[in-house]
């Protein structure tokens, strides 16, 4: 066993963190308040790489491990979660499907521009009547030969807007049930596809999000990821990937209110004494620190297993269940800390707070997680 | 032309600083070490200058005294986007030792460009600027908060009280910067990050040279007394504590 980290990887920890204390957090309040994109910051670390992370350097990415990626994203996420998910969900899921299911032409022609952060990825599963049922899709794609016509909404779509790039998930024969969906990848700008209202959400406001509607929207054939019904297999295996980097967003969620809920409990005098000198107090900083070692241990273990090449769908659903639900205990404790200046916008944590919620609920809710761990264990 | 960035391997500034029992040396437990923030500031506005030069600075190298120990900030420099790297294999003892380790790689080399922090944040000597340009025996410009290469007719600015000064300068010579050199230390890319390891560090052995300095002792800083709050009203017992406790009055 080796707990030490690279160098390179406590680098790009170290630039993530420095890129987030100097670029997100001037501005995080006023984007959250009015659901700004994180437009200028997304230009920069497209610049800096951060969107072609563990893209192979021959389609122009970094070549990172996914310890790096876990490292980056909790570091953003503990000022800004909204800017975190727009990366998860690009590299978690867009580029890995690309580059790991995709052809070699499809890799060609679609990485390097992923990897530049030129084109935003996003990733189209959830349906109006879709969402933990991921199997009920009613977007339709008919095969019509040489090109597949697409017909369907999809709901609660990151980087919808944004995004150039989308891999979408479709039926194509629905009496095949999910052996009969398929994924395409499909350009954000394709003639037919038109844009819900951008989603008032409770957090990552500055994330957009929105429903998308397709009509008649042609997809080449050439833009089918894998063979004809690999399309459901294919977004349960990403999804057991973006579990992984969702759990980090929630840890470092829970880790940017920890950190704010521990500096505020030395200077916070009650009683005549700092209040981490209350036991109340101090005991809720030891709990919340447990849970952030627990919840980190397991992202890594994760992320190491995936760079190994063994099996991590159990795992990183246990990460993304115990991260998802410790961020919200996290979290709202440290709200609780606070006491009433935790409950203005100010003092980001109830931001925060409202920003951990959706971890239990996005890429699988909680409760998913505790299907899959237990089908898991039920199996033999 | 080349441009020679001085680096020094320093504690992360949010260190909190302990010594060893007997108060000489720094207790380097749990330590962070960074990049001197002045030096980054350098290193940044070197490589802006580089890449703005046209080719005409053809590379940027940085120089660290150090042990090896110092390797990882080295790598980061190199990272940020040096093209290579120096490091004297040697404790840095005081100002006039690195200053001279420098000079010997700077002549060597024949850098026509030298540029460095106007201090370290740990030691806050602010003075290996000023003894390496002597070694050298080149110009050297203090403060300098603005550095333009207008195509080499280098044209530098200097905080002064009151203003800034424009002067210009023939390399080589040294500037010692200050902030306001650039907007931000330049985060490294994973490009660069990626790269990093690739590219060299020459190790030498340092030149006989004295240290002139010896610390004797080093003291922290007396932790602030606690805050007494008196009512608005009671002047008298303002007076009281300002006269009788404070002994300010």
């Amino acid at each position: 066993m080796n707990f030490e980290f690279t160098e390179e990887q406590l680098m790009i920890k170290q630039a993530a963190r420095d890129f987030a204390v100097r670029e997100l957090l001037p501005d995080i309040l006023e984007r959250d308040a009015k659901c700004i994109y994180p437009e200028r910051q997304v230009k920069m670390l497209a610049e800096l790489g951060f969107f072609g992370i563990m893209i192979d350097p021959q389609y122009g990415g970094g070549g990172m491990d996914s310890i790096s990626y876990v490292l980056a994203l909790e570091e953003i996420a503990k000022i800004d979660a909204a800017t975190a998910v727009i990366l998860a969900v690009h590299n978690s899921l867009t580029a890995y499907g690309i580059e790991h299911y995709g052809t070699e032409d499809q890799k060609q022609k679609f990485l390097p521009s992923l990897a530049s952060g030129e084109k935003i990825g996003a990733f189209l599963l959830s349906e109006p009547e879709a969402g933990s049922d991921a199997t009920s899709q009613k977007t339709i794609a008919e095969d019509k030969g040489d090109y597949y016509l697409i017909n369907g909404t999809k709901n609660w779509i990151t980087s919808a807007d944004h995004g150039g790039l989308y891999i979408l998930i479709a039926q194509t024969y629905p009496e095949k049930k999910h052996k009969g969906i398929n994924a395409f990848i499909v350009d954000r700008n394709s003639p037919g596809i038109t844009l819900g209202p951008h989603e008032d959400k409770m957090g990552m406001r500055s994330s957009d999000t929105h429903s998308v509607m397709f009509t008649d929207v042609k997809v080449p054939k050439e833009n089918r990821i894998g063979e004809d019904g690999f399309g459901f297999s294919f977004a349960m295996k990403l999804l057991d990937g973006g579990r992984i980097g969702i759990a980090a967003q929630a840890i470092g969620i829970a880790g940017g209110a920890f950190d704010l809920a521990l500096k505020y409990s030395k200077e916070r005098k009650a009683f005549g004494t700092e209040i981490c000198n209350h036991q109340a107090i101090a005991f809720k900083l030891a709990d919340m620190a447990v849970k952030l070692e627990n919840g980190r241990n397991l992202i890594l273990k994760c992320a190491w297993l995936k760079d190994q090449g063994k099996p991590y769908s159990l795992e990183s659903a246990m990460a993304k269940q115990y991260c998802g639900d410790s961020a919200m205990e996290i979290t709202t404790e440290a709200v609780q800390i606070h006491g009433g200046y935790g409950y203005v916008k100010e003092y980001h944590v109830e931001r925060l707070m409202r920003e951990a919620k959706v971890t239990q609920i996005y890429e699988g809710t909680s409760e998913i997680q505790k299907i899959v761990i237990s089908r898991t264990l039920l199996k033999d | 032309m080349k441009i020679l960035v001085c680096m020094g391997n320093v504690p992360d500034t949010t260190t909190k600083i302990r010594f060893d029992s007997e108060m000489k040396k720094l207790d380097t437990n749990g330590v962070q070490w960074v990049i001197n923030p002045w030096d980054e500031l350098a290193l940044t506005r070197a490589l802006e200058i580089k890449e703005q030069s046209g080719g005409k600075i053809e590379k940027v190298s940085v120089i660290n005294i150090g042990k090896a120990d110092a390797e990882p900030t080295i790598r980061k420099a190199l990272a940020i986007g040096a093209d290579d790297a120096y490091r004297v294999d040697a404790d840095p003892t005081d100002s006039y030792f690195i200053a001279a380790q420098i000079a010997e790689v700077a002549k060597a080399e024949s850098f026509d460009i030298i540029m460095c922090g106007i201090e370290s944040s740990d030691f806050n000597d602010a003075a290996v600027g000023s003894m390496l340009a002597e070694f050298l025996d080149y110009p050297s410009v203090s403060a300098v908060s603005s550095f333009e290469f207008n195509d080499g007719n280098i044209s530098l600015k200097r905080d002064i009280d009151g203003g800034k000064e424009t002067i210009s300068v023939s390399a080589p010579f040294v500037a010692i910067v200050q902030k306001g050199i650039c907007i931000n230390p330049r985060i490294p890319a994973m490009r660069g990050i990626m790269m990093a390891r690739t590219k060299p560090i020459k190790v030498t052995d340092p030149v006989a040279t004295d240290s002139l300095i010896e610390a004797l002792t080093f003291d922290l800083p007396v932790s602030k007394a606690a805050c007494k709050m008196v009512d608005a009203d009671n002047t008298d017992k303002l007076i009281e504590l300002l006269h009788g406790e404070a002994k300010v009055l």
